[in-house]
């Protein structure tokens, strides 16, 4: 509190540390953070109309002051999820202990509050740590990896030995930073010249549209053109960068790489070959999943969908695990500490799209949620049985039930 | 007498709602009602023709009764006859409701040459339908959320019309004036088919032209795929059931023919050509084989027919008001028997929506909550049976009143959902789960239904306080005590069904909570409740502060259960409806001027005046 050098007498000091105390505890404070939240939701849930689910998460909830643009300037208007979140954990906590008292008649709404303390921190952990990701598969196709829904990255592959691949990946974020990147496995600089968040591929010359070779260098053919970044939920961003490679000698050229190009370009440096491309970034699974069959049932007679369900092939690198798996609507796998969800289908019903989730603290919230339940009901029924037993006792004394006074 | 009165009101009521459970008779010389009662597959669900005409009717023109030119009117399955086998008459019905201004004046039409101002038949608008056609194009390529009102008519008007012609062809081609003719032709043959002796092509004879032309015919009707009437030999299970233009496809190459696909013809030919005693016949064969091959699959239908012409949400509305103005009365005069009225009269009324909603479940095998029109029913089901307690409890005919209103209430949303279509449909995949929908949905709604209970027993505390000098220190203390209990009660349910929810969607979508519209406003109502319980326990507030915050609670019900569907956005937009938002701008606007209302001083309140020294300290 105290910022002065001068000390200031013990009794403000305790007097201000009691102030404060009053004030972190003080159901006033948890009044007006209820009501900051509201208004925050209800904000929120408006602007999903606009923004899309994804930036108003990260407008509204995970930050610390929401925003907004008046002219060219960015003024903060409202406190955002996690300042009011924090402050009423905080209240939440101090309160708790402060107002703490083993007795019965409490120990509903005693619960209830550590169920929610609990609550609050399983979603901050959440936040923190949960991945999740989308695995396609074609019908017959295997994979042990899974992409990222948004996140995408920058890859230098060493493929000139045929027994395995030397990759290099570079999170996105520090190609929109366009400063040099070295690595000590790649034998030149990674220099990120533009950066283009969304983008759309188009033909140099105006007739052909065809999409560079493999073997050629994408940028000779197409360029870039930016576009809007897109918030909506059924429109992808597109990413594209210019990147030129320097090794001891000086460029080796520059590279067009985008998300929109589908193959990795191919050059040769001292020597080796390598693979250059930007792709969705990609998490690395402990197990290989094979798509046998995947069925998009519906109601006869209509499209209207009635289950959708993928028919797996799941088998380990060390052979353990050689199994088939189905995955349906309302009934995830669980494998390896991840949850592998029926997400979608592509493709004519013949890619299934899985959604794979890693959330180390995904069993919070169901102890949490079981925690507050109790409470909730042990206080509800104290009420209720106190509420019946008054009632019963004086049965007459309290029934001078008002009628009408006007008769 | 007055023993006696509540007793013998509710006995009448039982009986004038037990009229409504005969057995419909067909006063007519056709057997409509043997026809209304025949099962077809649609949308999924087998179900009788009879829910078929009133469910395309009240997506048509929002009520079930259609009026003819000349004045008379015709029940549902009536009009559906004329539709299928009598279509050129059946366009001149006025069954199309448009109220959209712009878009009557494109389709060159007033209100005044509509009946009732605002029905028109499919005639009046046939020398602009290319230009609705060209109107809903342009607004197809306009985002859901950001479609003006005109071009939401236009796209609305464009699938009522598809719909209706649908419908028109699923059992006759349309402008072949001579295929009842050419059927019979076509069944004389059938033998010669299936023994392979079919007419070909090449021969050259008029039945080989004939045999061609009906192929063609049978393959374009096939296209309509709305309605599966025909049986094919089975159990009646979903999948046994074809439309009438693929079993006559099957004849034309097989020769052979499922009897219902004849039976359609036949009866066609029958009312097409005004044959009653035909049509009867053809009707009672085709119901007696179906009891014998499908008993269960008739069973369902016939009591669903019953079901649909009974209409006892209908009469449960009409009980509703009953009581609720016994209720109100009962405040002013001859309080004990009216109340004792008015509550005989709510358990009447609250059995027939129970067996209403019953019948629902057993008919869909479902839990009760399965779509925004089952939960319009639920929520008042609930909060009636909270209001029965609290009137068992107190007595003093607040439970009575305050069922009545949201009973009545939430029947009245309930009718304008099911505008929308069959309130019975399938389930979509993630919903397809009778476990969550019992836990989850039902809990949800419940925390609805006892919220808005507050808030109506608020709207109770403030009107009878201000307006009226019936709210004495009793009733104001046993009416705020009331308020307490439900909102405990509401946040309960809320927060469990809110946490339940959650769990579900860790389960089938990979995340406990997202930030979902449908999520947040559940999330309201838990943050409201919570403010409120606090506000109480700190004591920033007591009874009529406490009532004012129920009262908003009201809001943020009706936005958490209709308001976020509106948005149009989300995982659960499968409750999307965009016409009732002006009937929510309203009711927000009517809980705030209550607010306001509840915001004059004490000394205003009629009940209060002249108390102020004994009750002013406890009422801020």
């Amino acid at each position: 509190m105290s910022t002065t050098t001068r000390p200031l007498p013990p009794r403000l000091v305790q007097e201000t540390l009691l102030d404060l105390r009053d004030f972190v505890v003080s159901m006033k404070l948890t009044l007006v953070l209820l009501g900051f939240s509201m208004v925050l939701v209800f904000a929120a849930t408006l602007d999903q109309v606009n923004l899309g689910i994804w930036a108003v998460q990260e407008k509204y909830f995970r930050s610390f002051l929401v925003s907004t643009q008046v002219g060219s300037v960015v003024v903060p208007v409202f406190p955002g999820g996690y300042l009011v979140g924090g402050l009423l954990l905080i209240n939440l906590v101090a309160a708790h202990f402060y107002r703490f008292a083993l007795t019965w008649r409490k120990a509903g709404i005693q619960l209830v509050h550590f169920g929610l303390i609990i609550l609050l921190v399983g979603e901050l952990l959440t936040g923190l740590w949960q991945e999740d990701a989308h695995l396609r598969l074609n019908q017959g196709e295997t994979k042990n990896y899974a992409e990222s829904f948004r996140e995408f990255e920058v890859v230098l592959s060493d493929v000139t030995d045929p027994a395995y691949d030397e990759v290099v990946a570079i999170p996105i974020d520090l190609i929109a930073r366009k400063a040099p990147i070295q690595h000590p496995k790649l034998p030149f600089t990674v220099d990120p010249k533009s950066y283009y968040p969304n983008s759309t591929l188009m033909s140099r010359r105006g007739g052909s549209t065809g999409v560079a070779a493999p073997g050629g260098n994408a940028g000779e053919q197409l360029t870039a053109v930016p576009q809007a970044v897109t918030y909506r939920p059924n429109e992808d961003n597109i990413p594209a960068a210019i990147i030129e490679l320097t090794g001891p000698e000086g460029s080796l050229g520059k590279w067009l790489v985008s998300a929109e190009l589908p193959v990795p370009q191919e050059f040769s440096h001292a020597g080796r070959s390598w693979r250059i491309a930007l792709r969705l970034k990609r998490a690395y699974l402990p197990v290989a999943l094979t798509l046998l069959k995947f069925s998009h049932d519906r109601y006869a007679g209509t499209e209207i969908p009635k289950n959708f369900s993928s028919r797996l092939r799941l088998a380990t690198p060390d052979g353990r695990d050689d199994r088939e798996v189905l995955i349906y609507m309302n009934n995830p796998l669980r494998y390896g500490g991840r949850t592998f969800y029926q997400a979608g289908f592509q493709n004519n019903d013949r890619t299934t799209v899985l959604q794979v989730v890693r959330n180390p603290s995904w069993a919070v919230p169901y102890v949490a949620c079981t925690l507050m339940t109790l409470g909730l009901t042990l206080q509800f029924c104290l009420h209720l049985f106190g509420f019946i037993r008054k009632r019963r006792t004086p049965a007459t004394s309290a029934r001078p039930v008002g009628r009408p006074n006007l008769a | 007498m007055k023993k006696y009165f509540p007793t013998a009101l509710a006995l009448c009521a039982v009986a004038a709602i037990l009229l409504t459970l005969r057995a419909p008779q067909h006063s007519g010389e056709y057997d409509i009602t043997g026809f209304g009662g025949l099962p077809t597959l649609v949308n999924g669900r087998v179900k009788p023709l009879d829910t078929v005409a009133r469910t395309t009717l009240l997506m048509l023109q929002g009520r079930q009764r259609v009026t003819m030119p000349d004045g008379g009117s015709l029940t549902p399955a009536e009009w559906l006859l004329e539709v299928f086998f009598r279509p050129d008459l059946a366009d001149t019905y006025q069954v199309f409701e448009i109220v959209q201004p712009d878009l009557l004046g494109l389709l060159s039409l007033g209100p005044t040459e509509g009946a009732g101002g605002k029905r028109f038949s499919l005639r009046q608008m046939s020398p602009k339908l290319g230009e609705l056609e060209r109107q809903a194009r342009l607004a197809d390529g306009v985002e859901t959320a950001l479609r003006t009102t005109f071009q939401r008519a236009a796209i609305q008007l464009r699938s009522s019309i598809l719909l209706y012609q649908e419908l028109q062809v699923s059992l006759l081609p349309p402008g072949n004036h001579a295929f009842f003719t050419e059927m019979g032709r076509l069944e004389q043959m059938l033998p010669a088919i299936a023994a392979g002796r079919a007419p070909k092509p090449g021969d050259g004879t008029t039945d080989a032209t004939l045999l061609l032309e009906l192929a063609t015919t049978f393959a374009t009707m096939e296209r309509a795929v709305y309605l599966h009437p025909v049986t094919l030999e089975g159990s009646g299970g979903p999948t046994d059931w074809k439309t009438f233009g693929g079993a006559w496809s099957q004849a034309v190459a097989t020769g052979r023919i499922a009897p219902a696909a004849q039976a359609f013809v036949a009866l066609g030919r029958a009312w097409h050509g005004r044959d009653p005693e035909s049509f009867n016949r053809t009707v009672g064969a085709q119901r007696a084989s179906l009891v014998r091959s499908m008993p269960a699959v008739m069973n369902r239908c016939g009591v669903e027919f019953r079901f649909n012409s009974a209409q006892p949400f209908y009469s449960a509305a009409t009980v509703y008001v009953i009581a609720l103005l016994f209720g109100v009365v009962s405040w002013l005069r001859w309080g004990d028997v009216l109340g004792r009225s008015a509550m005989g009269l709510m358990l009447v009324a609250f059995g027939v929506s129970t067996a209403g909603i019953l019948t629902r479940m057993w008919l869909e095998s479902r839990p009760p909550v399965t779509n925004l029109y089952s939960s319009a029913l639920f929520v008042g089901w609930a909060a009636v049976l909270l209001c029965l307690i609290l009137e068992r409890l107190y007595r003093n005919g607040i439970g009575s009143v305050a069922g009545g209103v949201i009973g009545f209430a939430t029947l009245v949303i309930a009718h304008h959902l099911a505008l929308g279509g069959d309130t019975m449909e399938m389930m979509r995949a993630v919903l397809d789960s009778n476990f969550w929908l019992a836990t989850h949905v039902v809990t949800i709604a419940i925390g609805y239904s006892a919220t808005f209970l507050a808030g109506f027993l608020a709207l109770i505390y403030v009107l009878r306080g201000v307006l009226t000098r019936s709210l004495d220190a009793a009733t104001a203390s046993s009416l705020a005590r009331m308020i307490y209990g439900i909102v405990c009660f509401a946040t309960l349910f809320s927060f469990v069904g809110t946490i339940l929810g959650g769990i579900w969607a860790d389960q089938s979508w990979g995340r406990f909570w997202g930030w979902d519209p449908k999520e947040n406003g559940a999330l309201l109502i838990v943050l409201w409740n919570a403010i409120l319980l606090h506000a109480r326990w700190g004591g920033y507030v007591q009874a009529r502060g406490l009532a004012v915050l129920a009262l908003f609670g009201n809001i943020v019900t009706a936005w958490s259960w209709f308001g976020v569907n509106m948005l149009g956005v989300g995982l659960h937009s499968y409750g999307f409806m965009d016409a009732a938002f002006w009937a929510l701008v309203i009711f927000v606007a009517s809980q705030l001027a209550v607010i306001m209302i509840a915001a004059l001083p004490v000394a205003r309140w009629r009940s209060f005046r002249g108390q102020r020294a004994s009750r002013g300290a406890q009422i801020p």
